[in-house]
Protein backbone atom coordinates (compact mmCIF):
# COMPACT_ATOMS: atom_id res chain seq x y z
CA UNK A 1 0.00 0.00 0.00
CA UNK A 2 1.44 3.30 -0.83
CA UNK A 3 2.82 6.20 1.84
CA UNK A 4 1.28 9.81 1.26
CA UNK A 5 1.66 12.94 2.84
CA UNK A 6 -1.67 15.24 3.43
CA UNK A 7 -0.73 18.26 5.24
CA UNK A 8 1.48 17.87 7.93
CA UNK A 9 0.13 13.82 8.33
CA UNK A 10 1.68 10.45 7.17
CA UNK A 11 -1.15 8.18 5.60
CA UNK A 12 -1.78 4.79 3.72
CA UNK A 13 -3.85 4.54 0.80
CA UNK A 14 -4.82 2.72 -1.96
CA UNK A 15 -4.22 3.31 -5.28
CA UNK A 16 -6.93 5.59 -5.96
CA UNK A 17 -5.83 7.67 -2.97
CA UNK A 18 -8.60 6.56 -0.30
CA UNK A 19 -7.68 5.68 2.95
CA UNK A 20 -7.11 2.29 4.21
CA UNK A 21 -5.92 2.65 7.70
CA UNK A 22 -9.58 3.84 9.59
CA UNK A 23 -7.87 5.22 12.72
CA UNK A 24 -5.53 7.35 10.58
CA UNK A 25 -7.70 9.52 9.94
CA UNK A 26 -8.79 12.36 11.63
CA UNK A 27 -11.09 16.34 11.48
CA UNK A 28 -8.03 18.27 10.30
CA UNK A 29 -7.10 15.44 7.90
CA UNK A 30 -10.65 15.71 6.38
CA UNK A 31 -10.54 19.45 5.61
CA UNK A 32 -7.40 19.02 3.73
CA UNK A 33 -8.84 15.77 1.79
CA UNK A 34 -11.84 17.95 1.02
CA UNK A 35 -9.49 20.73 -0.53
CA UNK A 36 -7.58 18.03 -2.46
CA UNK A 37 -11.02 17.57 -4.66
CA UNK A 38 -12.25 21.36 -3.95
CA UNK A 39 -14.95 21.34 -1.17
CA UNK A 40 -14.97 23.77 2.06
CA UNK A 41 -16.64 21.76 4.90
CA UNK A 42 -19.32 23.30 5.97
CA UNK A 43 -21.79 21.86 8.87
CA UNK A 44 -23.87 20.21 6.38
CA UNK A 45 -20.87 18.41 5.20
CA UNK A 46 -19.87 17.05 8.42
CA UNK A 47 -23.10 16.08 9.54
CA UNK A 48 -22.83 13.66 6.48
CA UNK A 49 -19.09 12.45 7.15
CA UNK A 50 -19.53 12.02 10.66
CA UNK A 51 -22.68 9.57 9.88
CA UNK A 52 -20.44 8.02 7.59
CA UNK A 53 -17.48 7.79 9.93
CA UNK A 54 -20.42 6.49 12.47
CA UNK A 55 -21.42 3.90 10.72
CA UNK A 56 -18.80 2.06 9.00
CA UNK A 57 -17.52 0.28 12.24
CA UNK A 58 -20.71 -1.29 13.12
CA UNK A 59 -22.46 -1.72 9.75
CA UNK A 60 -18.20 -3.06 7.86
CA UNK A 61 -19.12 -1.43 4.47
CA UNK A 62 -19.36 2.01 3.60
CA UNK A 63 -22.43 3.54 3.86
CA UNK A 64 -24.38 4.31 0.13
CA UNK A 65 -25.70 7.66 -0.73
CA UNK A 66 -29.84 6.15 -0.43
CA UNK A 67 -28.33 4.76 3.56
CA UNK A 68 -26.85 8.43 4.40
CA UNK A 69 -30.11 9.76 3.32
CA UNK A 70 -32.57 7.44 5.23
CA UNK A 71 -30.07 7.27 8.13
CA UNK A 72 -28.54 10.70 8.59
CA UNK A 73 -31.72 12.26 7.16
CA UNK A 74 -30.05 14.63 4.36
CA UNK A 75 -32.03 13.78 0.77
CA UNK A 76 -29.92 12.53 -2.10
CA UNK A 77 -30.36 15.67 -4.10
CA UNK A 78 -28.74 17.73 -1.13
CA UNK A 79 -25.85 14.98 -1.07
CA UNK A 80 -25.40 15.57 -5.11
CA UNK A 81 -25.47 19.65 -4.45
CA UNK A 82 -22.75 19.10 -1.08
CA UNK A 83 -20.26 16.89 -2.98
CA UNK A 84 -21.05 17.13 -7.04
CA UNK A 85 -20.63 14.75 -9.49
CA UNK A 86 -19.84 11.66 -7.94
CA UNK A 87 -21.28 11.95 -4.12
CA UNK A 88 -20.31 8.47 -2.70
CA UNK A 89 -16.68 8.31 -3.96
CA UNK A 90 -16.41 11.99 -2.60
CA UNK A 91 -17.57 11.30 0.93
CA UNK A 92 -16.19 8.25 1.12
CA UNK A 93 -12.69 9.70 0.41
CA UNK A 94 -13.30 12.63 2.78
CA UNK A 95 -14.50 10.19 5.44
CA UNK A 96 -11.11 8.09 4.74
CA UNK A 97 -13.03 5.28 4.08
CA UNK A 98 -12.92 2.35 1.03
CA UNK A 99 -14.73 3.60 -1.84
CA UNK A 100 -18.33 2.14 -1.75
CA UNK A 101 -18.28 -1.26 -3.48
CA UNK A 102 -21.43 -0.01 -5.36
CA UNK A 103 -22.44 -4.06 -5.00
CA UNK A 104 -21.60 -6.69 -7.30
CA UNK B 1 -41.78 -30.61 18.86
CA UNK B 2 -39.65 -27.94 17.34
CA UNK B 3 -40.67 -25.77 15.07
CA UNK B 4 -38.85 -24.05 12.20
CA UNK B 5 -40.51 -21.32 10.32
CA UNK B 6 -39.38 -20.36 6.93
CA UNK B 7 -40.82 -17.66 5.51
CA UNK B 8 -40.96 -17.33 1.63
CA UNK B 9 -40.70 -20.27 -0.64
CA UNK B 10 -38.86 -19.22 -3.76
CA UNK B 11 -35.58 -20.58 -5.02
CA UNK B 12 -33.62 -20.04 -1.63
CA UNK B 13 -36.35 -20.84 0.85
CA UNK B 14 -37.57 -23.75 -0.85
CA UNK B 15 -34.04 -25.64 -0.97
CA UNK B 16 -33.50 -25.08 2.15
CA UNK B 17 -37.01 -26.49 3.17
CA UNK B 18 -36.68 -29.36 1.48
CA UNK B 19 -32.89 -30.11 2.23
CA UNK B 20 -33.46 -29.54 6.46
CA UNK B 21 -36.31 -31.80 6.06
CA UNK B 22 -34.87 -34.71 4.67
CA UNK B 23 -31.96 -34.02 7.88
CA UNK B 24 -34.31 -32.92 10.63
CA UNK B 25 -36.20 -35.99 12.22
CA UNK B 26 -39.69 -36.01 11.37
CA UNK B 27 -40.58 -36.58 15.08
CA UNK B 28 -38.82 -33.87 16.89
CA UNK B 29 -39.23 -31.04 14.01
CA UNK B 30 -42.00 -29.26 12.22
CA UNK B 31 -41.21 -27.66 9.36
CA UNK B 32 -43.30 -24.90 8.20
CA UNK B 33 -43.07 -22.77 5.18
CA UNK B 34 -45.32 -19.58 4.65
CA UNK B 35 -45.80 -17.72 1.05
CA UNK B 36 -48.66 -15.31 0.07
CA UNK B 37 -49.58 -17.47 -3.08
CA UNK B 38 -48.61 -20.76 -4.68
CA UNK B 39 -47.15 -19.60 -7.77
CA UNK B 40 -43.22 -20.53 -8.15
CA UNK B 41 -41.73 -17.77 -10.46
CA UNK B 42 -38.26 -19.41 -12.65
CA UNK B 43 -36.91 -16.09 -12.20
CA UNK B 44 -34.07 -16.51 -14.45
CA UNK B 45 -37.23 -17.33 -17.67
CA UNK B 46 -38.15 -13.44 -17.21
CA UNK B 47 -35.37 -12.05 -19.60
CA UNK B 48 -36.58 -14.40 -22.08
CA UNK B 49 -40.54 -13.47 -22.37
CA UNK B 50 -40.05 -10.29 -24.08
CA UNK B 51 -38.04 -11.91 -27.08
CA UNK B 52 -40.44 -14.81 -27.32
CA UNK B 53 -37.97 -17.63 -26.59
CA UNK B 54 -39.84 -18.75 -23.87
CA UNK B 55 -43.78 -19.12 -23.06
CA UNK B 56 -45.08 -18.02 -20.42
CA UNK B 57 -46.35 -20.38 -18.97
CA UNK B 58 -42.86 -22.01 -18.76
CA UNK B 59 -41.37 -20.47 -16.13
CA UNK B 60 -44.72 -20.98 -13.27
CA UNK B 61 -45.68 -23.82 -11.23
CA UNK B 62 -47.67 -24.45 -8.19
CA UNK B 63 -44.91 -23.93 -4.88
CA UNK B 64 -46.42 -26.65 -3.17
CA UNK B 65 -45.34 -29.02 -6.18
CA UNK B 66 -41.87 -28.58 -4.79
CA UNK B 67 -41.81 -28.95 -1.23
CA UNK B 68 -41.24 -32.33 -0.03
CA UNK B 69 -43.71 -34.31 2.10
CA UNK B 70 -43.75 -33.46 6.00
CA UNK B 71 -43.52 -29.40 4.71
CA UNK B 72 -46.73 -27.93 5.88
CA UNK B 73 -47.22 -24.54 3.46
CA UNK B 74 -49.18 -21.53 5.03
CA UNK B 75 -50.88 -19.19 2.18
CA UNK B 76 -50.98 -15.51 3.96
CA UNK B 77 -49.68 -12.29 3.66
CA UNK B 78 -46.86 -11.19 6.65
CA UNK B 79 -48.07 -8.80 8.75
CA UNK B 80 -44.68 -8.69 11.53
CA UNK B 81 -42.06 -10.79 13.14
CA UNK B 82 -41.89 -10.73 17.34
CA UNK B 83 -38.58 -11.42 17.71
CA UNK B 84 -38.65 -11.35 21.27
CA UNK B 85 -42.20 -13.37 21.25
CA UNK B 86 -40.83 -15.23 18.95
CA UNK B 87 -43.93 -15.50 16.41
CA UNK B 88 -44.65 -14.62 12.92
CA UNK B 89 -48.36 -13.01 12.70
CA UNK B 90 -50.34 -13.24 9.23
CA UNK B 91 -52.99 -10.98 8.45
CA UNK B 92 -56.49 -12.08 9.23
CA UNK B 93 -55.00 -12.33 12.92
CA UNK B 94 -53.10 -16.11 12.59
CA UNK B 95 -50.35 -16.36 14.58
CA UNK B 96 -47.10 -19.04 14.08
CA UNK B 97 -44.51 -19.70 16.80
CA UNK B 98 -41.13 -20.29 15.98
CA UNK B 99 -37.87 -21.60 17.54
CA UNK B 100 -35.92 -20.87 14.21
CA UNK B 101 -36.59 -18.36 11.85
CA UNK B 102 -35.88 -18.31 8.22
CA UNK B 103 -36.39 -15.40 5.92
CA UNK B 104 -36.13 -15.81 2.84
CA UNK B 105 -38.97 -13.39 1.43
CA UNK B 106 -35.96 -12.18 -1.16
CA UNK B 107 -35.89 -8.66 -2.65
CA UNK B 108 -38.52 -6.87 -5.43
CA UNK B 109 -38.69 -4.55 -7.45
CA UNK B 110 -40.37 -1.04 -6.29
CA UNK B 111 -41.82 1.12 -9.00
CA UNK B 112 -43.29 3.12 -6.35
CA UNK B 113 -39.92 4.32 -4.96
CA UNK B 114 -39.27 6.44 -8.07
CA UNK B 115 -41.66 9.97 -9.03
CA UNK B 116 -43.24 9.18 -11.79
CA UNK B 117 -42.45 6.17 -12.88
CA UNK B 118 -46.12 4.83 -12.13
CA UNK B 119 -47.58 7.38 -14.19
CA UNK B 120 -49.81 7.20 -17.12
CA UNK B 121 -46.82 5.99 -19.35
CA UNK B 122 -46.27 2.68 -16.91
CA UNK B 123 -46.70 -0.56 -19.39
CA UNK B 124 -47.33 1.96 -22.49
CA UNK B 125 -43.96 3.02 -22.75
CA UNK B 126 -42.31 2.61 -19.97
CA UNK B 127 -41.76 -1.28 -18.68
CA UNK B 128 -39.78 -3.65 -16.25
CA UNK B 129 -39.25 -7.13 -16.71
CA UNK B 130 -38.28 -8.39 -13.23
CA UNK B 131 -41.99 -9.51 -12.48
CA UNK B 132 -44.03 -11.65 -14.68
CA UNK B 133 -46.73 -8.85 -15.65
CA UNK B 134 -44.18 -6.66 -17.21
CA UNK B 135 -41.97 -9.10 -18.77
CA UNK B 136 -45.54 -10.55 -20.54
CA UNK B 137 -46.11 -7.01 -21.57
CA UNK B 138 -42.94 -5.91 -22.83
CA UNK B 139 -42.94 -8.79 -24.92
CA UNK B 140 -45.91 -6.61 -26.61
CA UNK B 141 -44.34 -3.17 -26.40
CA UNK B 142 -41.09 -4.83 -28.47
CA UNK B 143 -43.26 -6.78 -31.28
CA UNK B 144 -45.18 -3.44 -31.67
CA UNK B 145 -41.94 -1.00 -31.80
CA UNK B 146 -41.22 0.54 -34.84
CA UNK B 147 -38.04 2.21 -33.59
CA UNK B 148 -36.69 5.53 -31.49
CA UNK B 149 -34.34 5.39 -28.34
CA UNK B 150 -35.30 2.45 -26.17
CA UNK B 151 -33.04 3.06 -22.91
CA UNK B 152 -32.46 0.07 -20.57
CA UNK B 153 -31.91 1.98 -17.17
CA UNK B 154 -30.85 0.65 -13.61
CA UNK B 155 -32.53 3.03 -10.93
CA UNK B 156 -29.85 1.70 -7.70
CA UNK B 157 -28.23 -1.25 -6.51
CA UNK B 158 -28.25 -3.43 -5.07
CA UNK B 159 -30.62 -5.21 -7.82
CA UNK B 160 -31.60 -8.54 -7.92
CA UNK B 161 -29.46 -10.72 -11.03
CA UNK B 162 -27.58 -7.42 -11.40
CA UNK B 163 -26.21 -8.81 -14.68
CA UNK B 164 -29.75 -9.58 -16.13
CA UNK B 165 -29.92 -5.59 -17.62
CA UNK B 166 -26.77 -6.13 -19.50
CA UNK B 167 -28.15 -8.93 -20.34
CA UNK B 168 -31.70 -7.64 -21.64
CA UNK B 169 -29.38 -4.68 -24.04
CA UNK B 170 -27.60 -7.52 -25.96
CA UNK B 171 -30.54 -9.87 -26.67
CA UNK B 172 -32.70 -6.37 -27.82
CA UNK B 173 -29.60 -5.10 -29.92
CA UNK B 174 -29.59 -9.10 -31.33
CA UNK B 175 -33.38 -8.94 -31.67
CA UNK B 176 -34.14 -6.12 -33.81
CA UNK B 177 -30.67 -7.07 -36.08
CA UNK B 178 -32.85 -10.00 -36.80
CA UNK B 179 -35.78 -8.21 -37.63
CA UNK B 180 -33.59 -5.67 -39.56
CA UNK B 181 -34.10 -2.50 -37.79
CA UNK B 182 -31.39 -2.58 -35.93
CA UNK B 183 -30.49 1.13 -37.23
CA UNK B 184 -33.60 2.39 -36.49
CA UNK B 185 -33.17 1.59 -33.03
CA UNK B 186 -30.62 3.67 -30.56
CA UNK B 187 -29.75 1.50 -27.52
CA UNK B 188 -28.32 3.60 -24.73
CA UNK B 189 -27.60 1.95 -21.30
CA UNK B 190 -28.35 4.25 -17.87
CA UNK B 191 -26.66 2.86 -15.12
CA UNK B 192 -25.73 4.55 -11.79
CA UNK B 193 -21.88 2.75 -11.72
CA UNK B 194 -18.92 4.43 -13.51
CA UNK B 195 -19.26 1.98 -15.93
CA UNK B 196 -20.73 -1.69 -17.65
CA UNK B 197 -20.49 -3.59 -14.36
CA UNK B 198 -19.01 -3.38 -11.04
CA UNK B 199 -15.52 -5.51 -11.00
CA UNK B 200 -12.92 -3.63 -13.28
CA UNK B 201 -12.11 -7.08 -15.54
CA UNK B 202 -15.33 -7.99 -16.49
CA UNK B 203 -16.48 -4.37 -16.62
CA UNK B 204 -13.84 -3.73 -19.33
CA UNK B 205 -15.00 -6.42 -21.33
CA UNK B 206 -18.85 -6.15 -21.30
CA UNK B 207 -18.20 -2.44 -21.73
CA UNK B 208 -15.98 -2.95 -24.70
CA UNK B 209 -19.28 -6.03 -26.48
CA UNK B 210 -21.57 -2.65 -25.67
CA UNK B 211 -18.73 -0.60 -27.62
CA UNK B 212 -19.14 -3.37 -30.44
CA UNK B 213 -23.03 -3.10 -30.82
CA UNK B 214 -22.80 0.85 -30.65
CA UNK B 215 -25.14 0.79 -27.65
CA UNK B 216 -24.49 4.05 -25.47
CA UNK B 217 -23.60 3.99 -21.48
CA UNK B 218 -24.91 6.78 -19.85
CA UNK B 219 -22.38 6.25 -16.51
CA UNK B 220 -22.83 7.57 -13.15
CA UNK B 221 -26.74 8.14 -14.15
CA UNK B 222 -28.91 8.16 -10.55
CA UNK B 223 -32.49 8.85 -11.52
CA UNK B 224 -34.54 11.32 -9.28
CA UNK B 225 -37.14 11.10 -10.88
CA UNK B 226 -39.03 10.63 -14.53
CA UNK B 227 -41.12 13.56 -16.22
CA UNK B 228 -43.51 11.05 -17.86
CA UNK B 229 -45.26 13.99 -20.02
CA UNK B 230 -41.94 14.32 -22.04
CA UNK B 231 -40.98 11.15 -21.62
CA UNK B 232 -37.37 11.82 -20.19
CA UNK B 233 -35.51 10.38 -17.32
CA UNK B 234 -33.69 12.89 -14.51
CA UNK B 235 -30.81 12.65 -12.97
CA UNK B 236 -30.30 13.80 -9.25
CA UNK B 237 -27.18 15.70 -11.00
CA UNK B 238 -29.77 17.32 -13.55
CA UNK B 239 -29.19 15.28 -16.61
CA UNK B 240 -32.15 14.56 -18.94
CA UNK B 241 -32.30 11.09 -20.91
CA UNK B 242 -35.11 11.08 -23.08
CA UNK B 243 -36.59 7.90 -24.38
CA UNK B 244 -39.23 6.27 -26.89
CA UNK B 245 -39.56 3.24 -24.82
CA UNK B 246 -37.61 2.58 -21.50
CA UNK B 247 -37.04 -0.87 -19.82
CA UNK B 248 -36.15 0.03 -16.18
CA UNK B 249 -35.05 -1.97 -13.04
CA UNK B 250 -36.59 -0.07 -10.71
CA UNK B 251 -35.61 0.05 -6.90
CA UNK B 252 -35.09 -3.36 -5.77
CA UNK B 253 -36.23 -3.33 -1.69
CA UNK B 254 -36.98 -6.44 0.98
CA UNK B 255 -40.22 -7.36 2.15
CA UNK B 256 -42.08 -4.13 4.11
CA UNK B 257 -43.02 -6.53 6.93
CA UNK B 258 -38.97 -6.61 7.51
CA UNK B 259 -39.20 -2.66 8.07
CA UNK B 260 -42.42 -3.18 10.27
CA UNK B 261 -40.73 -5.60 12.46
CA UNK B 262 -37.46 -3.29 12.80
CA UNK B 263 -35.43 -5.89 11.04
CA UNK B 264 -34.31 -4.44 8.23
CA UNK B 265 -31.83 -1.46 6.96
CA UNK B 266 -32.48 1.34 4.64
CA UNK B 267 -33.66 -0.64 1.94
CA UNK B 268 -35.62 -3.69 4.33
CA UNK B 269 -32.46 -6.24 4.19
CA UNK B 270 -31.43 -8.05 6.96
CA UNK B 271 -28.43 -7.41 9.01
CA UNK B 272 -26.80 -10.74 8.78
CA UNK B 273 -23.21 -12.30 9.49
CA UNK B 274 -21.70 -12.49 6.01
CA UNK B 275 -20.45 -16.09 6.32
CA UNK B 276 -23.16 -17.58 8.55
CA UNK B 277 -26.73 -15.50 7.53
CA UNK B 278 -27.45 -15.39 11.36
CA UNK B 279 -29.34 -12.04 12.29
CA UNK B 280 -26.77 -9.80 13.21
CA UNK B 281 -29.36 -8.88 16.58
CA UNK B 282 -31.86 -11.89 17.11
CA UNK B 283 -29.93 -15.24 17.36
CA UNK B 284 -32.82 -17.68 16.58
CA UNK B 285 -33.19 -15.59 13.33
CA UNK B 286 -31.47 -16.10 10.00
CA UNK B 287 -32.12 -14.29 7.04
CA UNK B 288 -31.13 -16.25 3.50
CA UNK B 289 -31.19 -15.42 -0.24
CA UNK B 290 -31.77 -11.91 -1.25
CA UNK B 291 -33.82 -10.75 1.66
CA UNK B 292 -30.03 -10.48 3.78
CA UNK B 293 -27.00 -7.44 3.07
CA UNK B 294 -24.14 -9.70 2.42
CA UNK B 295 -21.95 -8.10 -0.03
CA UNK B 296 -22.24 -10.15 -2.96
CA UNK B 297 -24.77 -10.58 -5.94
CA UNK B 298 -28.50 -11.25 -5.50
CA UNK B 299 -28.40 -14.18 -7.35
CA UNK B 300 -30.25 -17.69 -7.25
CA UNK B 301 -26.46 -19.43 -7.53
CA UNK B 302 -25.73 -17.24 -4.49
CA UNK B 303 -28.49 -18.53 -3.05
CA UNK B 304 -27.62 -22.19 -3.94
CA UNK B 305 -24.33 -22.11 -2.85
CA UNK B 306 -25.46 -20.04 0.46
CA UNK B 307 -27.76 -22.58 1.14
CA UNK B 308 -25.63 -25.59 1.93
CA UNK B 309 -23.66 -23.94 3.87
CA UNK B 310 -26.46 -22.87 5.90
CA UNK B 311 -28.07 -26.19 6.30
CA UNK B 312 -25.08 -27.65 7.35
CA UNK B 313 -24.47 -25.00 10.10
CA UNK B 314 -27.69 -25.76 11.15
CA UNK B 315 -27.80 -29.26 11.86
CA UNK B 316 -24.67 -28.59 13.79
CA UNK B 317 -26.51 -25.59 15.74
CA UNK B 318 -29.09 -27.62 16.59
CA UNK B 319 -27.11 -30.63 17.88
CA UNK B 320 -25.53 -28.15 19.70
CA UNK B 321 -22.07 -28.07 18.05
CA UNK B 322 -20.48 -25.14 16.73
CA UNK B 323 -21.12 -23.97 13.33
CA UNK B 324 -17.53 -24.95 11.23
CA UNK B 325 -18.76 -23.75 7.64
CA UNK B 326 -18.24 -20.12 6.38
CA UNK B 327 -19.67 -18.51 2.95
CA UNK B 328 -17.14 -17.36 0.90
CA UNK B 329 -19.98 -15.03 -0.98
CA UNK B 330 -19.62 -17.48 -4.52
CA UNK B 331 -21.11 -16.40 -7.35
CA UNK B 332 -22.12 -17.66 -10.64
CA UNK B 333 -23.89 -16.24 -13.74
CA UNK B 334 -24.44 -17.01 -16.94
CA UNK B 335 -24.34 -13.77 -19.25
CA UNK B 336 -26.22 -14.12 -22.53
CA UNK B 337 -24.83 -12.12 -25.65
CA UNK B 338 -27.45 -12.28 -27.91
CA UNK B 339 -27.31 -14.61 -31.38
CA UNK B 340 -27.41 -17.64 -29.21
CA UNK B 341 -23.58 -17.15 -27.58
CA UNK B 342 -22.90 -15.93 -24.03
CA UNK B 343 -20.63 -15.36 -21.24
CA UNK B 344 -19.94 -17.25 -17.71
CA UNK B 345 -18.69 -15.62 -14.49
CA UNK B 346 -17.63 -17.36 -11.41
CA UNK B 347 -16.45 -14.80 -8.35
CA UNK B 348 -16.93 -14.99 -4.74
CA UNK B 349 -16.22 -11.85 -2.23
CA UNK B 350 -12.34 -11.85 -2.36
CA UNK B 351 -12.18 -12.35 -6.20
CA UNK B 352 -13.62 -10.64 -8.92
CA UNK B 353 -15.08 -12.18 -12.36
CA UNK B 354 -11.71 -13.36 -14.61
CA UNK B 355 -11.13 -14.90 -17.81
CA UNK B 356 -10.40 -18.64 -18.40
CA UNK B 357 -11.99 -22.08 -17.79
CA UNK B 358 -14.53 -23.07 -15.51
CA UNK B 359 -14.28 -26.91 -15.02
CA UNK B 360 -18.10 -29.21 -14.35
CA UNK B 361 -17.36 -32.52 -13.30
CA UNK B 362 -18.48 -35.50 -16.34
CA UNK B 363 -19.35 -32.59 -18.31
CA UNK B 364 -16.39 -31.31 -19.46
CA UNK B 365 -15.00 -27.16 -19.19
CA UNK B 366 -17.05 -24.09 -19.87
CA UNK B 367 -15.34 -20.91 -20.57
CA UNK B 368 -15.36 -17.55 -18.36
CA UNK B 369 -15.75 -14.15 -19.82
CA UNK B 370 -16.13 -15.37 -23.06
CA UNK B 371 -18.79 -15.58 -25.65
CA UNK B 372 -19.70 -18.77 -27.28
CA UNK B 373 -22.65 -21.25 -28.06
CA UNK B 374 -21.69 -23.81 -25.15
CA UNK B 375 -22.71 -21.04 -22.26
CA UNK B 376 -26.17 -20.13 -24.21
CA UNK B 377 -27.01 -23.72 -24.27
CA UNK B 378 -25.90 -24.39 -20.63
CA UNK B 379 -27.99 -21.23 -19.33
CA UNK B 380 -31.06 -22.55 -21.34
CA UNK B 381 -30.70 -25.94 -19.43
CA UNK B 382 -29.94 -24.62 -16.74
CA UNK B 383 -34.28 -24.07 -16.41
CA UNK B 384 -34.87 -28.35 -15.96
CA UNK B 385 -32.12 -28.34 -13.77
CA UNK B 386 -33.85 -25.76 -11.73
CA UNK B 387 -37.42 -27.70 -11.48
CA UNK B 388 -36.04 -31.24 -11.26
CA UNK B 389 -32.81 -30.68 -9.17
CA UNK B 390 -32.33 -27.33 -7.51
CA UNK B 391 -34.88 -26.95 -6.13
CA UNK B 392 -35.72 -30.38 -4.41
CA UNK B 393 -32.61 -29.64 -3.07
CA UNK B 394 -30.40 -32.53 -5.03
CA UNK B 395 -26.47 -31.90 -5.29
CA UNK B 396 -25.09 -30.65 -8.49
CA UNK B 397 -21.88 -30.84 -9.54
CA UNK B 398 -20.79 -27.81 -8.75
CA UNK B 399 -19.05 -26.94 -5.65
CA UNK B 400 -20.49 -24.21 -3.07
CA UNK B 401 -16.99 -22.64 -2.24
CA UNK B 402 -15.57 -20.86 -5.49
CA UNK B 403 -12.84 -22.56 -6.75
CA UNK B 404 -9.33 -20.80 -8.44
CA UNK B 405 -9.09 -23.86 -10.77
CA UNK B 406 -8.97 -22.81 -14.26
CA UNK B 407 -8.78 -19.01 -13.89
CA UNK B 408 -6.29 -16.98 -15.19
CA UNK B 409 -4.86 -13.78 -13.57
CA UNK B 410 -4.48 -10.74 -15.78
CA UNK B 411 -1.47 -8.90 -14.29
CA UNK B 412 0.19 -12.42 -12.95
CA UNK B 413 0.46 -13.07 -16.72
CA UNK B 414 1.99 -9.84 -17.50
Amino acid sequence: MPVVTVGPATVHVDAEGFLTQYDEWNEPLARQLAARIGIELTDEHWKAISFLRADYPAHGETATLRRVSTLAGIPIKQLFVLFPGKPAKKMAYIAGLPKPRGCV
Amino acid sequence: MKRLVILGAGTAGTMVANKLRRRLPMDEWQLTVVDRDDIHLYQPGLLFIPFGTYRPDEVRKPRRRFLRDGIRLELGEIDRIDPVRQTVALDGGRVIGYDYLVVATGTSPRPDQTPGMLGPEWRKSIFDFYSYEGSVALAGALRDFRGGRLVVHIVDQPIKCPVAPLEFTFLAESYFRQRGMRDQVELVYATPLSGAFTKPIASAQLGGMLDERKITVEPDFLVERIDSERKVLVSYDERELGFDLLVTVPLNMGADFIARSGLGDELNYVPVDKQTFRSKEHPAIFAIGDANDIPTSKAGSVAHFSTEIFVDNFCDLVEGRPMTRAFDGHANCFVESGDGKALLIDFNYDTEPLPGEFPIAKLGPLSLLRENARNHWGKLAFRWIYWHLLLPGRRLPLPARMSMAGKHQPDKEN
